[in-house]
């Protein structure tokens, strides 16, 4: 299969680069091979946000995702399976080139989130900015990140192999 | 754990700050070293390399074990290779989703052109 795709220049992805530019903040960028119209429709539709914002590799879902894309509208999602709730406020809504959200599950002082789109020649370049209170809050989240994700999945491996010995139980 | 992550970044730099403690990096790079040895080649006493070493300990630079009445000294990139790997993850991780972010633009993209010819028929 990955030879298949190494032939096949078409199906080549974008790079993704994360760069910690300051001690508060973290950038990074891609371009997506569409105007910044649609890309912009697939960031704020819900029912389109859906189903990107989850990839399948991060072994979970969206239960829901609630998003009232307007300056100082709330958007809500929720995680399947650990129930999760990611929420914050909107503070810029600019059609097509920029998005401004708050990350307020961690209490206040959360990052804000930026995210801009460039059109050129078609394609548009993402670059999402997040802007965190303290260099110790960057620091945090990061280490945090790390650990969480490798507990999400422990906790996951968990959770089949329960799920697995009751169904063998039965 | 908590400890770790708030010294962070603060704790490499300023451990790097200062000439000497660079200086026993470099040499630690070539070879483990007694604190001992590192003393004598900087010509420190005991007790003021014992807290240099303290200080690149403490940022995770150089990691020492103590056998017998020797504690060896080594570099201990630890703290560095960390905060590679959860940038990373937060890498993967947004790769991932813009993935699947493309799929969805070409659908749209193409539901787009259909309906273009629709409108013109």
């Amino acid at each position: 299969m990955d030879a298949r795709r190494e032939s096949e220049p078409t199906a080549m992805k974008n790079p993704t680069t994360v760069e910690r530019k300051t001690e508060r903040e973290l950038v990074t960028t891609r371009t997506v091979n569409g105007p910044a119209r649609i890309v912009f429709e697939a960031w704020t539709k819900p029912e389109l946000f859906k189903r990107w914002w989850v990839p399948k590799s991060m072994g979970m879902s969206l239960r829901s995702c609630e998003m009232d894309v307007r300056v100082g509208g709330k958007y809500r999602l929720v995680f399947e399976p650990d129930a999760i709730a990611f929420f914050g406020t909107y503070l810029e809504v600019t059609p097509h080139s920029r998005l401004v959200w708050t990350n307020e599950e961690g209490g206040e002082g959360g990052p804000v989130t930026t995210v801009t789109f460039e059109e050129k020649g078609g394609k548009t370049l993402l670059v999402l900015h997040e802007l965190y209170s303290s260099k110790e809050a960057l620091d945090a989240a990061g280490t945090g990140a790390a650990d969480a994700t490798v507990e999400t999945f422990a906790q996951l491996d968990e959770l089949l192999l329960t799920l697995g010995a009751s169904v063998g139980a039965e | 754990m908590v400890q770790y992550v708030r010294t962070g970044f603060d704790a490499s730099f300023a451990a790097l700050s200062d000439a000497t403690r660079r200086g026993v990096l470099e040499q630690l790079g070539r070879a483990d070293a007694s604190i001992t040895d590192l003393a004598q080649k900087f010509h420190m006493t005991l007790t003021g390399m014992k807290k240099h070493v303290g200080v690149l300990e403490q940022a995770g630079l150089v990691s020492t074990e103590k056998v017998g009445r020797v504690r060896t000294c080594k570099l201990g990139l630890r703290r560095l290779e960390e905060e590679a790997a959860w940038i990373e993850t937060h890498r993967q991780l947004w790769a991932a989703r813009f993935d699947e972010l493309d799929k969805i633009v070409e659908e749209m993209k193409q539901e787009e052109k259909a309906d273009g010819r629709k409108k013109r028929k």
